[in-house]
């Protein structure tokens, strides 16, 4: 078996695996490259950038390695230039020194401006105040509840599309993390601290979400269905609730809160502080340290409090490289 | 050029006595390097057990407080004591210099029997403080201070049992090439323990009372 | 006896038809071993010539065997994985049961597969590249070995007893914290890591120790093969790391056994810490495992180029930025912690830098080429597929590390496919280039070639079915470890497709076996020594090696000494006069590592189930077995001049 066979053969396999894909028409399923929303635009734009400044480099090195083995092989029977003590020329290497540093110069600017404007906490910019929907990862279900509108929903989420949604994100169970790809990237969802992402839908449309990190046993059943609708249909949605469904109480959230998968569910009202408390429920000297009034507004600050402990842990590398 | 880098050793025949000499410098220069190494990864070892210390040692959970804790006299013993041990540890290693086997085996014998003293000091701090309610389980910032203490009075506790089993060697076998360089060995990771401590006593217990 | 039923029946992993047949398969494979060991009155030999063996390159082969070993039962894993995936809500595996098989597989693949290996290549190679006749210290690399051995039994015991580990390969809490995980898998995750772990920092020590101070006379830093400086960087790799995984592992352990708050939710502990902690071990973990197989593509492409190594100053340099840049990029694996801009600006820039030097190697491997006189037998055809795969799988690294994106690819399939396209295509397919490249050295003969091949295209176009489609999955919004999935995501064609690939890498595996075994039985011995016409001294001696390895020190004064001295003879130069022999000293085998190790298993089988008079006996006998060995001064022996005339004649009878 000779090289130029197996390569083709392996070529042959490749777009055999391409075709298979597009034949199932999962062009419009790759649903990262189909964005719904601003954030996941900008996210798109990004992974484009970054493969076309990838492909200027490696298309011409896998050619150079196929084509240096084709012209340089010694079935050649010995045509080719043949210097064996060639090993070194300046030029050359300076070249490929020089070319991935210039793409990855260019890759880091452009890495830095978008991390900052694609930072999560960062509010959207638009006319319309945002909706506020603050989101708890239980095991296995997702719970979110609507604080302006005082209803809570499992297992799904309605929000009117064009207005920015400011999503605040903690966990009653381990770390999982909040993904809703067609509108933007996924940010952990951990105890102890509420976590901050924008996103904003640019049509109606019902778009797939999930529970991104491993969180246990039925870690795969927490999908959800993120739903963008019209503001008028969104208003009426909550009346409905408001009408029809259960109230959430502190026993109703505990009997959520135990491990389990389910379906759907509405919720009418929502029991004062629940996010605060689940968001502080390991936090001690609640009431400790500020005789009861430390009971915190969750947005003091979780994301500074993180912050800080990044720092610590970048010192502590410092720390090891000094030795 | 045969044997520079090959392994000799002290049990020669005759006819490769000199040799074997040589050849011993090497070995037990390859043994000193790689226990210098060994020092770097412990060095990784506390300063990552520092880090997670410093991370947590706010997390009281409504437990002690550092400044409540701790009994500095107590502490500055412990410190004292270590120190002298280490000063000893190096008077230990003059005698051998000199040639002397009894003078190293009794600043030997002194260092250990300081350090023991050390160790049974850090218990009777921490046999305290249980009995007061503050253990391992009590907050985070126990859980790093016992570790990280812990961790360093173990070190010093397996230095202990080295140090003795390293004088039986020394009365048995005298000073030679290998005992040599296991006195040298082990006065390294003894002032490395001494160097560990003035960071403790600095980060956790200077740091925890102000 | 009720309590004894009971005892058993949590103590035995049970419920299960796999385990039991698993069960079956161990207990008779062990009374076959026995058996078989007993019938040929093999015992002793097995104990003086291998369980005590301090000679480099019978642990390197022991390593090599054990590897083999473990990459069967992760393979295994990853095949019951794509079964379970193949097909919507498929009811093969119990999602309980899933994430045991994911867990384990990971672990075993990275910890108890590729580092083995990897262990196995350093003491195959190393030595007999540098000029050296053993490593620095070779009873500690002994019980490096038992230890990674020991390490890796204990943590495969889980299997059917107590109950497989279930909270990811890196373990995070609180998953893994007992609040969320009562059971005895994650303890034996611990004590299996950290047992193996020490052997590993070890094995560290031991070879950078072995690389700075045991090379032959006039081997310059800068005359060093290019594989014994990828050992060193990846030695100096791991003396920076695994201190990190030992710490963290052990707060992990303190957590869940005296209850600390490390790492908890409650009492201020800092889950965070730990996913910080881990990853900067683990990073820098997959750097350890790929610079080795960095310095394999150098040696072999220059073999087979029948050409000096290309821009050799260039490729130590990138190897040692690499070495430290991994230090400085753990963060990217969690960007969506919500760590903000700035954090993750400085972790994406910094991984985008490892890059470079990557890229640089990659051009540097490609005009080794240029003008070289290639041939292509199986190790040069590893190179060419490990190219094209890293070189891909290296492009989407660097996507990967543009955190604002990574909030689209992570936890995904993108991911997935992502680094296993870059421990198989590169790790994976290096190590295999090493085994054939470097097992005529090892055993005198070379593995057959047809059958090698077959391997080598079953595992490319196996890779490739398998993971291509995981990219689009990823893009699909398919996220991982999960155990099943609906006929409305859209995902069963793909994942049907990439199970196929899936199997297709297993009948590769099987190629190999088949291709080990053939060529022990018909193999044609090598009476060369130099079978591939190579260029470091490893191939001027006789193979299989004699145990002293080189009778008469070499002198180096070139980067490939042995292709060098080959002009010269060709030139018909006079061979330099060698110097007479002289009786040379060897370490005597010790029973001890063996003994210690499994002392380390004892206690750590102690500590996973609570067992107080289980674990202090076994930790006493690790103190015991460290004072007995600080206790014999009579270690090592002396090779007579007869005795090595007589084994150089034998072995180099036919040259």
């Amino acid at each position: 078996m000779n090289l130029a066979r197996g390569f083709r053969r392996m070529l042959a396999a490749l777009s055999l695996a391409g075709f298979a894909a597009l034949m199932s028409g999962c062009t419009d399923r790759m649903i990262v490259l189909n964005p719904k929303g601003v954030v996941g635009r900008h996210q798109l734009d990004l992974i484009v950038i970054t493969t076309i400044l990838c492909l200027v480099v490696i298309v011409p090195v896998i050619v150079m390695a196929f084509v240096f083995a084709w012209r340089y092989r010694s079935r050649n029977g010995g045509k080719a230039d043949y210097r064996p003590d060639w090993e070194h020329n300046s030029k050359l290497e300076t070249v490929w020194w020089g070319i991935p540093i210039v793409i990855i110069a260019i890759l880091a600017a452009i890495t830095v401006r978008y991390s900052h404007l694609l930072e999560p906490s960062r509010p959207l910019e638009s006319e319309a105040e945002p909706l506020v929907i603050q989101v708890t990862s239980l095991d296995y279900k997702w719970l979110f509840q609507y604080p302006e509108q005082g209803i809570a929903t499992v297992n799904y989420v309605e929000f009117p599309a064009g207005v920015p949604v400011r999503f605040e994100l903690t966990s009653d169970a381990p770390m999982n993390s909040f993904w809703i790809p067609q509108l933007g990237g996924q940010i952990y969802t951990m105890s102890g601290m509420a976590m901050k992402l924008n996103l904003m839908a640019d049509e109606p449309g019902t778009y797939m979400g999930s529970g991104a990190n491993f969180s246990g046993e039925d870690f795969a059943k927490m999908r959800f269905d993120a739903r963008a609708v019209t503001e008028k249909e969104f208003d009426h949605w909550v009346e409905q609730i408001k009408a029809t469904a259960p109230a959430l109480t502190d026993q109703g959230y505990d009997e959520l809160a135990r491990p389990g998968a389910m379906g759907t569910q509405d919720y009418s009202s929502i029991p004062e502080g629940l996010f605060d408390r689940i968001v502080n429920k390991y936090a001690h000297g609640a009431g400790h340290s500020h005789g009861g009034a430390a009971q915190a507004e969750t947005d003091t600050d979780p994301d500074l409090g993180n912050q800080h402990d990044m720092d610590d842990m970048a010192g502590m590398s410092g720390m090891e490289h000094h030795h | 050029m045969a044997h520079v880098n090959a392994h000799a050793g002290s049990a020669g025949k005759a006819g490769v006595a000199h040799e074997a000499g040589h050849g011993h410098h090497d070995l037990e220069s390859l043994r000193l390097m790689g226990f210098w190494i060994f020092l770097m990864t412990d060095v990784i070892i506390f300063a990552t057990l520092f880090a997670t210390y410093i991370v947590l040692r706010n997390g009281t959970a409504g437990g002690p407080t550092a400044s409540e804790l701790f009994e500095m006299p107590g502490v500055v013993a412990e410190t004292f004591i270590l120190l002298t041990s280490s000063f000893t540890g190096g008077l230990a290693v003059l005698s051998m210099n000199q040639g002397s086997r009894k003078g190293l085996i009794g600043w030997l014998a002194v260092t250990a029997l300081l350090g023991a003293s050390f160790i049974g000091l850090e218990i009777s701090e921490f046999v305290k403080m249980v009995h007061e309610g503050a253990t391992i389980g009590t907050s985070a910032f126990l859980s790093g201070f016992f570790t990280l203490v812990g961790t360093h009075g173990v070190h010093v506790s397996i230095g202990l049992v080295w140090m003795v089993a390293l004088m039986i060697q020394l009365g048995r076998r005298g000073i030679t090439p290998v005992t040599r360089r296991k006195v040298n060995v082990i006065s390294l990771y003894w002032h490395f323990l001494d160097v560990v401590w003035i960071f403790v006593f600095t980060i956790v217990y200077l740091l925890g009372v102000m | 006896m009720d309590r004894i039923k009971e005892f058993a029946s949590t103590f035995f992993v049970t419920g299960d038809p796999l385990i039991y047949g698993a069960d079956v398969a161990i207990v008779a494979t062990m009374a076959a071993v026995v058996f078989v060991l007993t019938y040929f009155k093999k015992w002793t030999w097995l104990w003086r010539e291998w369980l005590t063996t301090v000679d480099h390159k019978r642990i390197g082969i022991m390593y090599v065997v054990a590897s083999l070993l473990m990459l069967f039962r992760g393979g295994v894993d990853a095949l019951l994985m794509r079964t379970q995936l193949a097909v919507p809500n498929n009811q093969f595996l119990q999602p309980e049961h899933y994430n045991e098989i994911f867990t384990t597989h990971g672990v075993i693949m990275i910890l108890f597969m590729a580092m083995p290996l990897m262990f196995g290549l350093f003491n195959l190679v190393v030595p007999l590249q540098i000029g050296a006749r053993d490593v620095a210290f070779p009873f500690l690399n002994s019980l490096s070995f038992w230890l990674f051995f020991f390490g890796a039994m204990l943590f495969n015991v889980s299997f059917v007893i107590g109950g497989s580990p279930n909270a990811g390969w890196l373990a995070y809490p609180p998953l893994s914290e007992k609040m969320f995980n009562p059971g005895v898998g994650q303890d034996f995750y611990i004590w299996g890591i950290q047992i193996s772990g020490i052997g590993s920092l070890m094995t560290g020590i031991n070879f950078i120790v072995t690389i700075l101070k045991m090379r032959a006379p006039g081997m310059k830093l800068m005359k060093m093969p290019m594989f014994t400086w990828s050992v060193l960087s990846s030695c100096l790799t791991i003396i920076m790391a695994f201190p990190i995984l030992t710490v963290t592992l052990a707060l992990l352990f303190i957590d869940r056994y005296l209850g600390a708050h490390f790492f908890t939710l409650d009492a201020g502990g800092n889950p965070m810490m730990y996913i910080n902690l881990i990853w900067m071990w683990g990073h820098p973990e997959v750097y350890i495992v790929v610079l080795p197989a960095f310095g394999i593509m150098s040696e072999i492409v220059s073999t087979f180029s029948r050409k000096r190594l290309f821009g050799y100053k260039s490729m130590v340099f990138a190897l040692m930025c690499i070495s430290v840049f991994s230090f400085f990029t753990w963060a990217h694996h969690f960007f969506t912690m919500g760590s903000g801009a700035d954090v993750n600006a400085f972790f994406a820039v910094t991984t985008m830098i490892i890059a470079i030097p990557t890229g640089v190697k990659v051009f540097n491997w490609v005009f080794t080429m240029y003008r070289g006189r290639i041939s292509f037998p199986t190790p040069m055809l590893w190179v060419m597929g490990f190219i094209l795969c890293f070189v891909v799988g290296g492009m989407t690294g660097v996507m990967l590390s543009v955190a604002p994106a990574d909030f689209q690819f992570h936890n995904s399939y993108f991911l997935i496919a992502h680094f296993h396209q870059v421990l198989i295509g590169g790790v994976a397919f290096a190590y295999f280039a090493a085994l054939t490249y470097w097992w005529p050295k090892v055993f005198g003969f070379k593995l057959n070639e047809k059958l090698g091949k077959w391997a080598f295209w079953f595992w490319n176009v196996g890779f490739y079915i398998c993971f291509m489609p995981q990219y689009v999955l990823g893009l699909m919004g398919m996220t991982r470890r999960i155990s099943h999935y609906g006929w409305d995501t859209g995902w069963w064609e793909l994942n049907l497709v990439s199970t196929v690939g899936g199997f297709l890498m297993g009948i590769a595996f099987l190629f190999q076996v088949w291709q080990i075994m053939h060529s022990i039985k018909f193999m044609e011995r090598d009476a060369t020594g130099d079978p591939w016409d190579g260029r470091t001294l490893e191939w001027s001696l006789p193979s299989p090696v004699p145990h002293y390895n080189f009778a008469v020190v070499p002198t180096v004064d070139s980067r490939d000494a042995w292709w060098e001295e080959k002009l010269r003879r060709e030139r018909g130069e006079a061979p330099a006069p060698q110097p007479k022999l002289e009786p040379i000293h060897m370490p005597k085998n010790s029973g001890i590592p063996i003994i210690m190790a499994l002392c380390w298993f004892v206690a750590g089988f102690g500590f996973v189930f609570d067992w107080l008079w289980m674990a202090i006996p076994g930790l006493v006998g690790v103190a015991v077995c460290m004072l007995v060995y600080s206790f014999s001064y009579k270690t090592d022996y002396y090779i007579p001049v007869d005795e090595i005339e007589r084994t150089e004649a034998a072995a180099r009878g036919a040259v």
